[in-house]
């Protein structure tokens, strides 16, 4: 018996496994942490993934930690689909919360159906000033995104400690957190005692409006082609540099909404700590999803499982919280190796029907 | 301000300057060694985090037992789990030919996810940050003397300069590992044609790259802190692969690039403490916008290797 690695698409069947084929092998490697740590790993298991749903709090939760993750990984699929690998979400989900900010500091008295399209689009312009200099040193200069996006990130986030450390410094708590902004500036809660806010319906939103741009506009399709190959787009006469630059900084914007959300819907005040890397977890949730609208809102949601559950399984475990880091991240590289089975098939070949076949 | 031009100012610039670059020298000598396989290591931020990580938990567990030489034991902890690191990359980008960018960030998350999972395993969640009494500084000149006091620096800093940025040019260039290493990264069904393995070429160059790497991870937490913070690689190993992009993959520029960045990063520490009324964290934010800028004036139509983030499968 010998087995072969032929290079066409494994069988329909397999391949619809894939994202449980991912699952499992990480929960099988992922269990190695936790046996380390004496916790038996489906009970584990069962926090990660059953528990946070068998509770109305705890779901409601789930999808309120699904909404920057659903943001960012559209955000990074807008990039990544143009073939424009923005790794900066962090840093322009930092601008869009810092512009969302100082936008919801002065709205005060306005009416929210003003003051929230104010927020909105603040963040968005300021997630896409923040993705600009990385796309014209792309196009214009041809120097490589992924470390000028990278880099920026940090230099975002000094800029908002610089920010909260002065002119924002809370006056009265003397914290490094800005004053509250207006409330009329703040998201609207979609369901009684819990943190569920229009932010959720923004990501939705934003979700549906990436599905339709993908499926049916002539952008979405010049943005694929430009990200299946630069070259033969260019051929074909589609112009790479304007519909990269369009993809990065549409990216930026939408990642600057996750700053706006989390900024309107939860902490109602700028925080140096507002998000937990949510831009990189962008990069997941958009792997996972497959660059798809519907992917994306799956691989969010499921994300946002594992965040909760993290908690839950630190607090009642007591379990270290990164566990859920490291679960993500895991995920991350199996889906990647199990997404090799859209290429590629594994045959078992037995000697006795195949003997002439050779050595090889 | 007459205090800049001091000599005072000028020696504990130039000795910050060496001391801030090592890691990044380390780090950019594994990239370039990496990249000159073809293979981009996103991995480098995670793998600079674990070692430093690695490095500092087995020193603590070695210091606490009485081992004598903890400091270099764990510096081999380091390395080791830079190696497997290394691997793992290479399982992605060689073996399975996954694309680089996300497997190398995936490794970067997993590494960071790891570390911070085993320090709060092994320190608990304590106020105190747990340290080991670091690497000391030797002084070949004495410390009398501004050249004495420059060159007071880690023998690490030492190693850096004086051992494997010669030691990376003469791999890549007056070895046949790097003859092969440079005929894979830029044309492997040449390579291949001509009896090379690709695929055991480029995981000896990651395995090499990512131990390089966590020792510039763990210079950090053996050497210059004594201990291991979330925040301590904060970066740099996204500011090797720019290195590398201005080096334009040749060690010696890269040795350059991590003393300009050395030299501004230990600038604004100083222009911090003479007081001037700006806030400190656009000081901090300084080194990586001159990053930007040096990236943007030398990283014009560079010629990356010819078969940058290309897998090869033999057909």
């Amino acid at each position: 018996m010998q087995i072969r690695i032929e290079h066409r698409p494994s069988p329909l069947w397999l391949r619809t496994l894939i994202p449980a084929i991912a699952i499992l092998s990480t929960f099988l490697l992922t269990s190695i942490l936790a046996l380390l740590v004496n916790v038996n790993p489906l009970e584990a298991g069962y926090y990660f993934v059953i528990k946070p749903l068998s509770g109305r709090t705890s779901a409601l939760e789930v999808l309120v930690k699904m909404t920057p993750l659903a943001l960012t990984g559209v955000a990074v699929a807008f990039a990544f689909a143009g073939g424009y690998f923005n790794i900066g979400a962090e840093g322009q989900l930092y601008a869009g919360a810092t512009a969302a900010t100082a936008a919801g500091l002065h709205l005060h008295g306005v009416t929210p159906w003003l003051a929230l399209p104010i927020m909105l689009a603040a963040g968005f312009v300021a997630g896409m000033a923040w993705a600009l200099v990385p796309a014209l040193l792309k196009v214009r200069l041809g120097i490589d995104e992924v470390v000028t996006t990278l880099l920026l990130n940090y230099v975002a986030i000094f800029g908002v400690s610089a920010l909260l450390n002065g002119p924002w410094r809370n006056p009265v708590s003397q914290w490094p957190q800005s004053p509250d902004i207006a409330a009329t500036a703040i998201f609207p809660r979609l369901v009684p005692r819990s943190r569920l806010h229009f932010g959720f319906l923004v990501a939705l939103a934003v979700l549906i409006l990436f599905w339709f741009v993908m499926r049916w506009t002539a952008f979405g399709l010049r943005m694929r082609a430009v990200g299946l190959s630069a070259t033969a787009a260019d051929f074909a006469g589609i112009p790479v540099p304007r519909t990269l630059l369009t993809c990065a900084l549409v990216s930026g914007g939408i990642a600057g909404l996750a700053g706006v959300s989390e900024i309107a819907g939860i902490h109602y005040h700028l925080i140096d700590a507002i998000s937990p890397g949510y831009g990189y977890t962008g990069i997941i949730v958009a792997t996972l999803g497959q660059l798809s609208a519907g992917g994306i809102a799956l691989a969010a949601f499921f994300l946002a499982l594992i965040d909760t559950g993290a908690q839950t399984v630190s607090r009642v475990l007591g379990v270290p919280v990164y566990l859920g880091d490291v679960i993500q991240a895991t995920l991350l590289l199996t889906t990647l190796a199990a997404l090799l089975l859209q290429r590629y098939r594994i045959r078992v070949l037995h000697a006795t029907s195949r003997s002439a076949e050779g050595d090889a | 301000m007459s205090d800049i031009f001091s000599l005072t100012f000028l020696v504990g610039l130039l000795s910050a300057t060496l001391r801030v670059a090592t890691p990044l020298v380390y780090g950019a000598m594994g990239e370039i060694i990496s990249e000159r396989g073809g293979v981009l290591n996103l991995g480098i931020e995670g793998t600079m985090f674990l070692g430093a990580f690695t490095g500092f938990a087995a020193a603590a567990a070695l210091s606490n037992a009485g081992v004598a030489g903890y400091l270099w034991l764990g510096l081999a902890a380091a390395i080791l789990a830079g190696m497997i690191m290394g691997a793992l990359m290479g399982l992605f980008a060689v073996t399975l030919g996954v694309n680089q960018h996300v497997s190398g960030l995936g490794i970067t998350l997993l590494c960071t996810g790891l570390a911070l999972f085993g320090f709060r395993l092994i320190f608990g969640e304590s106020d105190v940050l747990p340290k080991v009494t670091p690497f000391a500084q030797i002084a070949p000149l004495g410390a009398t003397s501004p050249a004495g006091v420059v060159l007071e620096q880690y023998l690490l800093t030492y190693i850096a300069f004086l051992v494997v940025v010669p030691v990376s040019w003469w791999l890549i260039y007056r070895t046949r590992f790097g003859l092969n290493l440079r005929a894979v990264g830029e044309n492997p069904e040449a390579a291949d044609a001509s009896g090379v393995s690709v695929a055991r070429t480029r995981y000896a160059s990651l395995v090499l790259g990512g131990a390089l790497m966590a020792v510039g991870g763990a210079f950090l937490s053996l050497a210059q802190l004594g201990a291991f913070t979330p925040g301590i690689v904060a970066g740099r190993g996204w500011v090797c692969i720019a290195l590398v992009i201005f080096a334009r993959w040749h060690p010696v520029r890269g040795m350059w690039g991590a003393l300009l960045f050395g030299g501004v990063f230990a600038l604004q520490l100083r222009l911090q403490t003479l007081g001037l009324e700006l806030p400190y964290e656009l000081f901090l934010a300084l080194p990586y916008l001159v990053t930007i800028l040096a990236l943007a004036l030398a990283g014009r139509n560079v010629a990356y290797p010819g078969a940058y983030l290309k897998p090869y499968h033999r057909e």
